[in-house]
This record gives structure tokens, sequence and C-alpha cells, in this order.
């Protein structure tokens, strides 16, 4: 095969992928607004993903601020702006890094658990069995996953906004010599309704992204144990990608 | 009378390979039909054409005189009501316990409150000779035999009028295997309804079989009364029942 063939022919597949990928998720959309609605089961994912999820994006928060008060403390310093580092925090953790981080995370965390889940019930029969047993798995098993996720990473990028301005807080005072009172009056008078909207606009798209591609891999699964695994992998690598790339597409939308 | 269930020139092609090229077999109200044939001619295929998880190529399938294939998904969703079906594998939900795996139909399809569900869970689950004490148990607690009594019990509970038993006996001991075989039996007399089992193992079949059907080559070959079975004039069918590997099918070693 010649080179140019060898991209042709990736790039067909990759198309193909994204449309089989885009059906999928149109279904699942439709599921999560058509009765019956399971909110049993909503309410297990909802503790599934969310609530067990606290441990992970709050511990990434916490660093994630300090660190980043540290380096905008000696780029600050370059230009005598040291005194911005509050400012500078609060408005990269809502705008940018707690959404895409706690998102990142929860691909790892979540989408590959989804996928792993459900790909084990496709390769041993039990989503087939759920059909003759009257219950369709788009409203039973990926409706209550993506309302979840949609609806829990907000709440988990809030915690996140809150431990990031705090992780800042705690290396501002404590090595920097901040003055505690005034670094937190800095965040809350420089912090916009704005930047927090569009925190939490991305962290809903993340978690539709991270439960409904989790499920295409997973529900699209084969190939027993080694299809799972493929499954999860790529559950991984793809809702990465695609949190990366969205995030860039509605910053620049929210942006103009 | 119209059947339970028709299948008519089904076709489907897998990898490939034609794996059923025209295949037509109906069953009866209150019958039991056994269909036979080696590893890998199509049995569980042919099986999962009719309950509408895969989709043939081409050919229809009737349940109770109702065109399946064209049917919608809420439509499919009413017609199963009539099905149960016994997975190969069993096929039980790992993530629940054995009472609401049982019950499933009745928790999530029919809405029925859980405390009643869970009665008459456990109601199926002694018919089945499950003894209470497993219902809050996971599958996976279990031994494969009691997760395809598990399994068989959440395939009646419905009391379908069709019910499919995919190898219900595979991998079992004799004795719990024989123990399957009666309750199929008792089932299909009790709740009256019709039976479509897949086995590979003739004292099963010739114990549930009202009937029994032979595929090869992506069709039936012979198809008769269970107690013709030894005299089915069919070089084929007395190769199988003879269990040997002289004659006119090739064992695929
Ligand atoms: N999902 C599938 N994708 C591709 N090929 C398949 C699939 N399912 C079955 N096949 C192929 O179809 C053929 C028939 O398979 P089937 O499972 O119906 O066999 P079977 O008669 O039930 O055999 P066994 O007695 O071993 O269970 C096999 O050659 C198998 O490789
Ligand atoms: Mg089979």
């Amino acid at each position: 095969m010649t080179p140019f063939q060898q991209i042709g022919r990736a790039t067909l597949a990759t198309l193909r992928e994204a449309g089989r990928f885009a059906l999928f998720a149109g279904r699942a959309v439709a599921a999560c607004f058509s009765p019956p609605f399971y909110l049993s089961q909503i309410w297990r994912q909802a503790l599934q993903i969310g609530y067990f999820s606290l441990p992970v994006v709050g511990l990434t928060a916490v660093f994630i601020g300090a660190a980043l008060a540290l380096n905008i403390f000696v780029g600050g310093a370059r230009f005598n702006a040291e005194s911005f580092v509050p400012n500078i925090v609060v408005l990269g953790i809502t705008r940018e890094l707690g959404p895409v981080l706690a998102g990142l995370m929860l691909a790892g965390r979540v989408s590959a658990g989804i996928a792993a889940e459900m790909g084990t019930m496709r390769v041993t029969e039990q989503i087939d069995a759920m059909t003759t047993l009257s219950t369709d798995p788009f409203r039973f098993l990926v409706a209550p996953r993506v309302i979840a996720a949609t609806l829990c990473l907000p709440l988990l990028v809030i915690v996140a906004d809150i431990i990031g301005v705090m992780g800042g807080y705690l290396v501002a005072t404590r090595s920097l010599d901040f003055n505690g009172a005034i670094y937190i009056r800095n965040t809350f008078n420089f912090v916009e309704n704005a930047d927090v909207i569009l925190g939490l606009i991305k962290a809903a798209a993340f978690g539709f992204i991270i439960a409904a591609v989790g499920a295409y891999q997973g529900y699209n699964s084969s190939g027993g144990a080694l299809g799972v695994g493929r499954a999860a992998t790529n559950a991984v690598v793809a809702s990465a990608v695609l949190i990366l790339a969205s995030n860039y597409l509605i910053t620049a939308l929210y942006v103009e | 009378m119209t059947a339970m269930l028709e299948l008519a020139g089904l076709e489907k092609t897998l990898n490939r390979r034609k794996v059923l090229d025209g295949l037509t077999l109906d069953v009866a109200p209150g019958k039991s039909l056994v269909i036979i044939g080696g590893s890998g001619v199509g049995k569980s295929v042919t099986i999962k054409s009719a309950i509408g998880i895969m989709r043939p190529d081409a050919g229809s399938v009737r349940i109770d005189g109702e065109d399946f294939l064209a049917l919608d998904r809420v439509g499919r969703e009413r017609a199963v009501r009539k099905i149960g079906m016994l997975f190969q594998g069993g096929a039980l939900f790992d993530s629940l316990t054995i009472w609401e795996n049982v019950a499933f139909r009745l928790l999530y399809a029919d809405s029925v409150p859980r405390k009643e569900a869970r009665e008459r869970a456990v109601e199926v689950m002694r018919k089945v000779r499950l003894a209470p004490d497993f219902a809050n148990l996971r599958p996976v607690e279990l031994s494969g035999g009691m997760q395809k009594r598990a399994a068989l019990a959440r395939a009646i509970i419905g009391a379908p009028k069709l019910i499919f038993f995919d190898e219900p006996t595979t991998g079992l001991d004799p004795i719990t295997a024989d123990a399957i075989n009666d309750l199929i039996v008792e089932m299909v007399k009790e709740l009256g309804s019709a039976a479509v089992s897949i086995t590979h193992d003739m004292a099963s079949a010739r114990k549930i079989a009202d009937e029994i059907a032979m595929i090869y080559q992506g069709k039936i070959i012979w198809r008769g009364p269970a107690r013709d079975v030894d005299a089915s004039g069919n070089a084929y069918v007395d190769q199988f029942v003879r269990g040997s590997a002289d004659g006119p099918i090739q064992a695929v070693v």
C-alpha cells in the first residue's frame, strides 16, 4: 500500500467511527428524554460517578492550585506583578484547569469503568438478555450513566474550583507571605460569574463525553477479555482527546 | 391453529460464511422442539435471529402470528413479553442479586413494586429448586448449576408462551443435567408453553423433545417425532445420534 492509500484508509476509518459515535450519542440523548426513566439507576450512577470521584478530583485540584500559585508568583516577579497570584489562580482554575483536569481524571476513572462494565455485559450476553426481558439497554444502561455524568461533573468542578483556590491560598499564605484575608478578598473581587459559568458549561460537556464514549466503546465491544480491555483503553484515549478538543471549541465560542 | 414460532427462509452470512441458508422451522403452541446439530452449524444464530438479537439477511420470523422483524422497538418489547430465553452462558446480570435477576422483567419492564416482585421471584426460585437463602447472593457466588437454575427462573417468571433454551445442560454433571431436564419438561407442561431447545446431548433431547430437528449446512435436513430419531432413515441424523466420526458429516479437527 502506498502512503497515500494508508492515509486515505485511516481517514475513512476515523470518519466512519465518528459517524457511528454520533448516531450512538443521538440515540443516547433520545433515551435520556423519553420514558421509562430508571431513577434508581441514575442515583446509583450518580454515587458511582460523582460521589466516589470526590477524592480524585479534590487531590488533583489542591495540587494544581498550589503549583499554579508558585508558578504565577515566579513568573509575575519578572515584571513586578507578584500580587496578581490570587487573581490568576482563580481565573486559571475556574475557567480552565478545574474542568479540564477533573474531566481528564474522570476519563480515566469513569469512562474506562463504564466501557469495561458494559463491555463485559456485552461479551457475556447480558445486554442481549436485557432486550429479551423487554428492557431497552439504552434506557436502562446508557441513559442513567449519561445523565449522572452530565449532572455530576459540574458539581465536582465546583468542588474542584473551591479546593483549587484553597491550594493556591495555602501556598500563598504559608510560603509566599501573602496575607490570607487580602488573598481571599482579591480572589472574590476578581472572579466573575462568567468565569465560573464557562467552567460549568465545559464540565457538563465533558461529563456527557465521558459517559457517552465509555458506553459506546462498551456497547460495541466484542471478542472476549481482549475486546473488553481494548474498549476500556479506547474509551480513555477517545474521551481525553474529545475533552481537549471540545475544551478549545467551547472556550473559543464563549470568548466571542 | 397458528404456530407459536415460524421461521421461513432465514439467511445469515457471518464473516463471509453463509451460516443460515434458507432455514425454515415452526413450532406449535405447547410443543417442545429440540434442535440438534454439530458445533458451529448455526443453532445459536438461529435462536438469536428468532428473538431479535441478530437480524437475518433474508427470511421472516413470526411469533404468535405476528411479523416480528417488521416491529419497531416498542412493538418488539411488547412481543418479547411472550418469550423467555435461557442463554448458553446464563447471562445473569452480575451487578444484581439473584432475586433481582430473576425478577428483572417484573421490576424494570412491568414496574411491579419491589416487595411483590421479590415474593414472586422467590416463588419461582422454589420451582427451580433454588432455596430462598440464595436470593440475596450475587451470581458469582453461585455454582454453575445454580446459575443455570437462576437463569431458568428468570426466563420463565413472566410465564412466556414461547421459551428458548440454548444448551441448558452443557457443562453440568449428569445428575444436575437431568434435574434441569425435568424442570424444563415440568415448565413446558405447567405453563403450556412452546419450547425450542438446543442441545448436543441426545439423552437430554430424548427426554425433553416432542419433536427433533437437525440443522446441517444452514438448513433443517430432518425433522420428526422424538421417538423416530433412531430410525430416521437419514444418514446425517444416524451419524449424529450414534456420535460417530464415520459418516457423511466430516468432523472438523
Ligand atoms: N457474532 C458473530 N460474529 C461473527 N460470526 C459469528 C457470530 N456468532 C456466530 N458466528 C459464526 O456463526 C457460526 C455459527 O455459530 P453458532 O453460535 O450458531 O453455532 P452453534 O451451532 O450454536 O454451535 P455450538 O453448538 O458450538 O454452540 C460459527 O461459525 C460462528 O463462527
Ligand atoms: Mg451455540
